[in-house]
């Protein structure tokens, strides 16, 4: 081979070796894009906020003066709702899962439910708040209360906690379920004693994830009809006459964080969008740590088991 | 003493003692098939709410559209059904969502299938350790505090370039809405990449391709269906984006294609009717129902795509 040939083709080399570093570069750039974005965004809000975060903003009901204002109501109200998204969506949500991994026959029925829970995690959110308006505000007559906008959520954050309880199942290996099933255990004990132990890890991380997006979620809530002022508390729980005034709580009107935050934003005075600043910095640590500590326990999960 | 003989008492007892057994046999069956038709009964809710969700829209729709024709519903140019002069042209809030996403994707798309095939084919592992929870946790941001942030942050920095820019604007909710999808862009396409075989990146990189070269040439194509997925759910994320618009792009309907311009879109509109008090019943109550119902058939529209794309294009390995 000529030396001016070989010349070129490290010529060639060298400029498509640039290419890779040049790329390498783009990329990092890109991913600080989204680093910077979030930097800030929390900076910004916090320069804004920081100021209005006292012990009596959190137990101030809103006011229209900004600066006696707070959010009691607010996350009284996010609390009870996650309460009842909880009780309905896990036990909803793992059984489903259970379901489909454990017991589901192959046949067209099962393919309809996983189809549907594929599309279901792609449908707006704001959609789930117009079936909520229609179904249970108007259809069944819940009103726009604390249950209402529990259930909604709950079925929002459905297909999370599916999914997530049918990778934590599917990670267990069959010779677990063979050696129960070898000892004479039916399908229930082998899942009750065994599959879902085992999976109780990856099922909690998918809960959580799943809580932070609904606590976090205003269009659906907002479109049920939610008020944006309030300024009571609905009753304790447990504490109304028995048996049924002790779920007064749960057909009460509420607000929540988001919702606080959102008209906070909308309203033109400066002092104002302070107090949303501050409602969304708690929002934004509540839903942060929140997601923080479900990628911690799949970290943890990930170095402890070893089947 | 009973005259029962020793071998007539062991047949009772063992008797008492099969029967006993065979009745928890029973019962224990009877508790498993409670316990399937429960778990089948949480996994049926699932198709519950897809049902419930096409009749109550279906149905609200009917209503409307019984007084509303679907002809003036497509080519009417104003939406203004709280005004005494009533127009239901869907027309504004179509070209206000696609408007925004448009701005949206035009952000997501670039930066999310760069973060891709950084993380999948050249970050050090450290790097990807940190990135993609990082990545994660920006997805689980509150759209309502992007919303402030592009409201009370990204607009007044905009309008330091572009002084005419108004308050209210599709640019500044597009882009910030935009950032918001990079996660989801950027972690299904990254999946689909790390799926595919390392055999094809060694037969690329045997042949003398750089890392480049194999990203560009051998990896993208081979997960293309992946990533049109991943594409197709960002379409579907930004078209039904709410609170980032509601907050910072106005809510006044306006037919424009312009994304300096303010703008209601689909979702922005269905939020302000639902903060005032209508009638149950009322005509203005099932616009946002028909509104609705024309949000679900853009993402089913989008979702086929996606599902036909990835059909298409599926390459097995």
């Amino acid at each position: 081979m000529k030396q001016t040939d070989i010349l070129e083709i490290r010529a060639l080399i060298v400029s498509h070796k640039r290419w890779d570093v040049a790329f390498g570069i783009v990329g990092l750039l890109s991913l600080m894009v989204g680093v910077l974005t979030f930097a800030a965004l929390f900076v910004d809000m916090a320069l804004d906020g920081a100021g209005r975060l006292s012990l009596d903003f959190f137990t101030s009901f809103p006011s229209r003066k900004p600066g006696q204002a707070g959010i009691l109501s607010a996350w009284v109200g996010s609390t009870l709702v996650m309460i009842v998204t909880a009780a309905a969506a896990v036990p909803l949500g793992v059984g489903a899962g259970v379901y489909l991994e454990e017991y589901a026959p192959r046949n067209w029925m099962t393919d309809l439910i996983e189809i549907n829970v594929t599309n279901l995690a792609g449908v707006p959110s704001i959609i789930y708040g117009l079936l909520a308006l229609g179904l249970f505000v108007y259809g069944l007559g819940l009103g726009q209360s604390i249950l209402t906008a529990g259930l909604t959520l709950a079925l929002l954050i459905l297909p999370v906690v599916i999914v997530a309880t049918r990778e934590a199942i599917r990670s267990i290996p069959a010779a677990i379920r063979e050696g129960a099933y070898a000892l004479g255990a039916t399908k229930w004990q082998v899942t009750s004693n065994h599959i879902l132990p085992y999976s109780l890890a990856g099922i909690l991380t998918g809960v959580i994830i799943g809580m932070a997006r609904a606590i976090g979620e205003t269009a659906p809530v907002i479109t049920i009809g939610a008020l944006t002022f309030i300024a009571f508390l609905p009753a304790a729980p447990l504490t109304g006459d028995p048996p049924a005034g002790l779920f007064d709580w749960i057909l009460s009107p509420f607000t929540v964080m988001p919702i606080q935050m959102f008209n906070w934003t909308s309203r033109p005075e400066a002092a104002f969008h302070q107090n949303a600043a501050a409602a969304g910095l708690v929002l934004v640590v509540m839903t942060l740590s929140m997601n923080a500590l479900a990628i911690y326990i799949r970290y943890r999960l990930r170095r402890k088991i070893k089947w | 003493m009973t005259s029962l003989s020793h071998a007539d008492r062991i047949d009772a007892v063992s008797e008492h003692f099969v029967s006993d057994r065979l009745a928890r046999r029973k019962l224990r069956h009877v508790k498993e098939r409670v316990i399937e038709f429960a778990l089948f009964v949480a996994a049926s809710i699932s198709v519950a709410t897809t049902i419930g969700i096409v009749v109550i829209l279906l149905q609200e729709s009917f209503h409307f559209f019984q007084q509303v024709s679907l002809w003036e519903f497509l080519t009417d140019t104003q939406w203004t059904p709280l005004f005494d002069d009533a127009h239901y042209g869907i027309l504004p809030l179509l070209s206000g969502t696609m408007v925004s996403s448009t701005v949206a994707l035009l952000v997501a798309i670039p930066l999310g299938t760069t973060i891709a095939i950084y993380l999948s084919e050249f970050a050090p592992f450290s790097v990807r350790e940190v990135a993609k929870p990082f990545l994660e946790m920006l997805g689980g941001v509150p759209t309502i505090v992007y919303g402030y942030f592009a409201l009370l942050f990204v607009t007044p920095l905009l309008q330091r370039l572009f002084p005419e820019l108004p308050g209210f604007n599709l640019l500044s909710a597009g882009l910030v809405m935009g950032i918001m999808i990079i996660p989801y862009v950027s972690s299904v396409s990254e999946d689909a990449m790390r799926a595919v075989p390392m055999a094809l990146r060694e037969g690329s990189y045997a042949m003398g391709a750089t890392r480049f070269q194999t990203a560009i040439r051998v990896v993208t194509p081979a997960a293309f269906s992946g990533i049109a997925a991943a594409y197709i759910l960002g379409i579907s994320r930004a078209v039904g984006e709410t609170m980032i618009l509601a907050v910072a792009a106005g809510m006044q309907p306006n037919l424009t294609w312009n994304p300096m311009e303010p703008a209601a879109t689909i979702t922005a509109y269905i939020v302000q009717v639902a903060l005032g008090d209508l009638p149950h019943g009322s005509l203005a109550y099932q616009t946002i129902f028909a509104a609705g119902l024309t949000l679900a058939l853009l993402t089913l529209f989008f979702n086929v795509i996606g599902h036909l794309l990835r059909k298409r294009f599926r390459q097995a390995y």
